[in-house]
């Protein structure tokens, strides 16, 4: 029969811009969807640039570099953003029932994270570009100062987000949606060890070695280290990408691990009800 | 009273588009599909007729590769569908009332994506198509959660024939359908398989559905195809004492 699909086999770009199409397709529907991705990154934004204004002229470490809380503020969000976007892009799958059609199409599960993280990427990208924008016209305080090593942090912050954003997965196709909001809670567990407002050297001994255990650390501290000394540090940059590497392949193999496990339980087919 | 299902000797490999034997699958211990086998040759149809809970949807799970087998093995297309089903996935699809499309996206929206997904050539000439063939020209634009059931059904129809499968896995196609709009949907099925020359495996407790639709019927109680045959076969066989000794399989009429 002519217009047969023939053959599904490899990997397809195609089957993730599919993916991505339809994420497209929902957040054009909604308004409030888009309003939502973007609002609490400004809120952030506006809290704590009042936050600087404030610290410029009772604190010596602040007034080196007015900028450092606000671009600690957006690159937190970058990754917060991203392990959102990541783990809710997959919940909606749920929330739908969807989850079984895209199981039977020829979507593979390395095609579905690809797509799963570029469509991260895009809300990420919406939710903080307008808050990094507002946040030169309130407070003349840009997160661009930082130069290429911006672009050099946020793959680092984002990609830490696709991995914690995977394990989220993980526990969610073993457990089921009663785990959804260890979508929104995961990232805050390591917010206190991540350095992101303070220096690695503020937290007692032991957490600081789990800090230095986190591609997040390495992160905020280079980025003090560029605002405030204007150094760029490649030994803490490498150090978050080697991380950065682990990361991502223990969340992808607990991803495949509890495809693999849903398979056997049935558990694709009965975890929206 | 077990008639196995035969297929000709000639029958080609190419003509076997599902082959299923020995097919078991447990839940903690307890076996809830048990030693089935058959074969679905292409251009038929074959109902799985079953009370709630007869193993009729583990079993199409299985088929899908939705659900690993704790024992035996299901060829679809030739490939082994635990191994590599991804080989064929592209070839076949699948329709159920428990699984829906979503909700928030158009009609159109919904079949443009899994033609996409499918690798569907001239993906909106075939969404134009389905959407006459099906009468779903004034709801292409509507939501899928604006639809009633009726017509969600004939979306989801037209989201499993999309990619003109090869082999269509459908479900309880008809359920919670009113009697007019079920008996429509039928019809088009048959339709759909003469003309498209598919094999079609339909899951089913409804014996006039299956009558009507089905030339071979696998009949499933607790795991186990307890009996095989065409559909007016097991009518002739079970309507006169059904109702007296086998109080848990489905009527048969």
């Amino acid at each position: 029969m002519t217009g047969r699909v023939v053959s599904a086999a490899g990997f397809a770009p195609s089957r993730i811009a599919a993916m991505v199409l339809r994420q497209v397709y929902l957040m054009r529907a909604s308004w409030p969807r888009i309003f939502e991705l973007m609002y609490w990154p400004t809120i952030q934004m506006v809290l704590w640039g009042f936050m600087t204004r404030f610290l410029m002229t009772n604190s010596s470490y602040i007034a080196q570099a007015s900028g450092v809380l606000i671009s600690a503020v957006l690159l937190w969000d970058v990754l917060f953003r991203g392990q959102l976007g990541f783990s809710i892009t997959f919940v909606e799958e749920i929330w739908s029932r969807n989850l079984p059609n895209l199981a039977v199409s020829p979507l593979r599960p390395s095609e579905f994270l690809l797509s799963l993280m570029t469509v991260s990427l895009i809300r990420t990208l919406i939710g903080v570009l307008p808050a990094a924008c507002l946040a030169i016209v309130f407070y003349q305080a840009s997160v661009f100062d930082l130069g290429l090593p911006l672009l050099a942090f946020f793959v680092v912050l984002i990609v830490m987000g696709w991995a914690i954003g995977m394990a989220v997965i993980a526990l969610i196709l073993r457990v089921g949606l009663g785990a959804e909001n260890v979508a929104w809670l995961a990232i805050f567990l390591i917010a206190p060890v991540s350095a992101i407002y303070y220096p690695v050297s503020v937290l007692p001994g032991w957490l600081q070695a789990v800090a230095w255990c986190l591609p997040t650390a390495p992160v905020f501290e280079g980025m003090r280290a560029v605002l405030i000394k204007g150094v760029f540090r490649t030994d803490l940059l490498i150090h978050a990408v080697l991380l950065d590497v682990l990361y991502l392949t223990i969340g992808a193999g607990l991803f495949l691990y509890s495809y693999h496990v849903a398979r056997r339980r049935g558990l694709l087919l009965q975890i929206g009800e | 009273m077990f008639t196995p299902m035969t297929e000709p000797s000639t029958t080609s490999t190419a003509d076997r588009i599902v082959e299923v034997t020995g097919l078991c699958k447990e839940f903690a211990g307890k076996r809830v599909v048990d030693d089935v086998a058959f074969t679905v040759l292409r251009g038929q149809t074959v109902a799985l007729l079953g009370a709630n809970g007869a193993g009729k949807t583990t079993t199409i799970a299985m088929l899908l590769g939705l659900l690993l087998p704790t024992a035996g093995s299901v060829r679809v297309l030739g490939e082994d569908m635990v191994r590599h089903r991804h080989r064929v996935l592209g070839r076949i699809n699948f329709s159920s009332p428990y699984v829906d499309l979503p909700r928030r996206l158009t009609v159109a929206q919904n079949l443009l994506f899994f033609a996409r997904l499918y690798g569907v050539p001239m993906p909106k000439a075939r969404i134009a198509e389905l959407a006459a063939e099906l009468d779903l020209s004034p709801l292409l634009r509507q939501r899928i959660g604006q639809l009633s059931a009726g017509q969600k059904t004939r979306a989801s129809l037209a989201k499993a024939l999309i990619n003109r499968p090869e082999l269509l896995l459908l479900d309880e196609p008809t359920a919670s359908l009113d009697p007019d709009t079920a008996d429509w949907v039928r019809g088009y099925l048959e339709v759909y398989q003469r003309r498209a020359g598919a094999a079609i495996l339909l899951a089913s407790h409804n014996m006039a559905e299956v009558e009507r639709l089905a030339a071979q019927v696998l009949m499933m109680r607790r795991g186990r195809i307890v009996d095989r045959g065409p559909p007016a076969e097991l009518i002739r066989r079970y309507r006169p004492r059904d109702r007296r000794r086998r109080p848990g399989c489905p009527h048969p009429g």
